[in-house]
């Protein structure tokens, strides 16, 4: 049996927890979910009043495996297990983390690919659209049935900075303080367009089936794999692609003809093929849709500042000076919501190079910026 | 123009505890180049004020993050305009005026956005810059300038009378003016002869009111 010291700085061994929830519960698009599953994993000890959990809210490819390992034979351990660990950015000798898979997600909480509880046969097209607000409502529920009265923090990237915004303005009773990493008060039609032509590539791919692919015994894969690379392009700086991969050629010369060349041209296609095996094409249409809803100041006239009116937690935000996708000035956005509605706010631009993908990552002056917040809020806490 | 009153200073820096004394209890406090947030921390802890600071360096940032002080890692030659008007009692900069690329156009915002300002500068009018340019010929360097021409953040010196003048062509209210030596203490012949003797200059600034 593997032991915690097997794998120095990690969580160690870790396994996934389910939630059982007979619902009804009601869903943003008007239908319901007559019950479902949330899958989770957790790091760390609850102390004794239950005053030292954090939630973490995962992006668009995530899952409830943020850390650790799940046997000895893992080749990778969680996707963030650079920040979350003992003495990590993320520290689990004084925190106990709760990292929930989203509703509509794959291998992990209830999705297209689960069993409908009537028909008994997987969702498939049939899952309702799932929004923000309907998985932080259901995070909630993993609160309450933790025994958790109010998360030291909540905290997440790109699109789970999005749920952090959303817990502050739907409870704002239930979170101290909020943490949100590279990501934007909505989405621009720019954004929305790189979706859809994720999303139009997997629909025509002609293995889709209308979503029914499973009954097939198929799987959209070129589809899906195409909607990966197209995602992995705004995922990275033109600086780092150009450091990275350069012009370089893989064969070191020019063939004249259309397989694969350049190096770029063969790490994408890696992590699109890569990609297939992970994730559920259902999955990517429902995250790139619950993304181009999220926007928290339209039920107030397009006023950010009004939307944040009920938040009560402390605001930590942090960008990244190389990140296309949300750049530095959509969180500035936020930032200035935040000010305008009087709210309590701190705001560190990140000098990087990566791109998006960098808050996965540990730059010095990101994790010291973090690590200081959280410090902060665990001290206020007796953690 | 001056105010005896004194709070207690636990370790603040002289001149931030000098600015202290003129930001009321309870205030909203906007820092332009809050540093290490030591200013707004000392305020937070005995006059209970809120507010921000604005910053560019990131290990100050750390710095204020550390210290609970809500930090917005800017720049302040990007302009100010996502601040609303009339949105804080206190805009304070000090010593930071003659680092930005308009120190005029920065003045005016502070006095949109604040009620009051308060802006701190070392004043190039005192009469050491003034002998090591005039007689020697060199650019100063002293305790309140300790840099070389060459790698100075300083862009935009200026003088208490320099100063003076910007306000009254804005129809800025000087509403105190405090000049103190290098050490931050003032004395009779500051208050006689500022430009002269003072190193460093605080004022308190507020729109002209009109009738």
């Amino acid at each position: 049996m593997a032991t915690h010291a097997d794998f120095p700085g990690s969580v160690g061994l870790v396994e996934p927890h389910t939630l059982h929830v007979e619902g009804p519960m009601p869903l943003d698009c008007g239908k319901k979910l007559s019950q479902f599953e949330l899958v989770y994993e957790t790091y760390g000890t609850l102390n004794a009043d239950a005053s030292n959990a954090v939630l973490i809210c995962h992006a668009l490819s995530g899952n409830h495996h943020a850390a650790g390992y799940h046997d000895d034979t893992d080749p990778k351990p969680g996707w963030w297990d650079k920040c979350i660990g003992p003495g990590k950015m993320i520290d689990t000798d004084r925190f106990f983390v709760v990292c929930p898979a989203n509703l509509g997600g794959y291998n992990g909480s209830t999705g297209p690919h689960s069993a409908h509880p009537e028909t008994g046969r997987h969702y498939g097209p049939d899952f309702p659209v799932v929004t923000v607000g309907d998985w932080v409502r259901s995070q909630d529920i993993l609160r309450d049935a933790l025994g958790i009265e109010q998360w030291c923090a909540v905290i997440g990237g790109s699109l789970g900075g999005m749920q952090v915004m959303q817990w502050s303005i739907d409870f704002p009773d239930r979170l101290r303080h909020a943490v949100v990493i590279a990501a934007a008060p909505k989405l621009s039609a720019q954004n929305i367009a790189f979706n859809e032509i994720a999303r139009q590539a997997i629909v025509t791919d002609p293995e889709f089936h209308g979503g029914r692919y499973y009954e097939h015994n198929v799987v959209p894969r070129r589809g899906l794999m195409l909607a990966r690379m197209l995602g992995h392009i705004t995922y990275l700086s033109d600086e780092a692609m150009r450091a990275k991969f350069g012009r370089d050629l893989r064969d070191g010369r020019i063939s004249y003809g259309f397989d694969v060349e350049f190096q770029v041209e063969s790490y994408l296609r890696y992590q699109g093929a890569s990609f297939v095996d992970r994730f559920d094409a259902n999955t990517y249409l429902l995250m790139t849709k619950a993304l181009d809803y999220f926007d928290p100041a339209h039920a107030h006239g397009g006023d950010l500042a009004r939307a944040f009116e009920p938040v009560t937690a402390r605001f930590m935000v942090i960008s990244f000076t190389s990140d296309w996708r949300f750049a530095p000035a959509r969180s500035r956005e936020i930032v200035d919501a935040l000010v305008d509605a009087g709210k309590q706010v701190s705001y560190a631009e990140v000098t990087s190079d990566l791109g998006h993908d960098d808050f996965l990552l540990t730059m010095p002056h990101y994790v010291n910026t973090l690590r200081a917040y959280l410090n902060r809020a665990a001290v206020e806490i007796g953690a | 123009m001056n105010t005896h009153t004194t709070d207690s200073h636990d370790g603040l820096r002289d001149d931030l505890a000098l600015i202290s004394n003129w930001i009321t209890p309870g205030a909203r406090v906007l820092d332009l180049g809050c540093g290490d947030g030591a200013l707004l921390a000392h305020l937070q802890a005995h006059k209970q004020v809120s507010g921000y600071g604005l910053e560019i360096d990131a290990d100050n940032v750390i710095e204020c993050v550390a210290a609970g002080v809500n930090v917005l890692q800017l720049d302040l030659d990007a302009g100010l305009e996502q601040f609303e008007d009339n949105s804080f009692d206190f805009v304070v900069m000090s010593s930071a005026l003659q680092e930005v690329r308009r120190p005029d156009e920065l003045v005016d915002e502070m006095l949109r956005i604040g009620r009051d300002s308060i802006v701190t500068f070392p004043n190039f009018g005192h009469w050491k810059p003034r002998v090591s340019l005039g007689l020697r010929g060199l650019m100063p360097v002293s305790g309140s300038l300790p840099n070389r021409w060459y790698d100075t953040p300083n862009i935009h010196l200026c003088t208490v009378r320099d100063f003076e003048t910007l306000c009254r062509q804005k129809q800025v209210d000087i509403v105190r003016r405090h000049v103190v030596n290098h050490a931050h203490r003032s004395n009779i012949g500051m208050r006689t002869f500022p430009n002269l003797l003072g190193e460093i200059a605080l004022y308190q600034l507020r729109h002209h009111a009109t009738a």
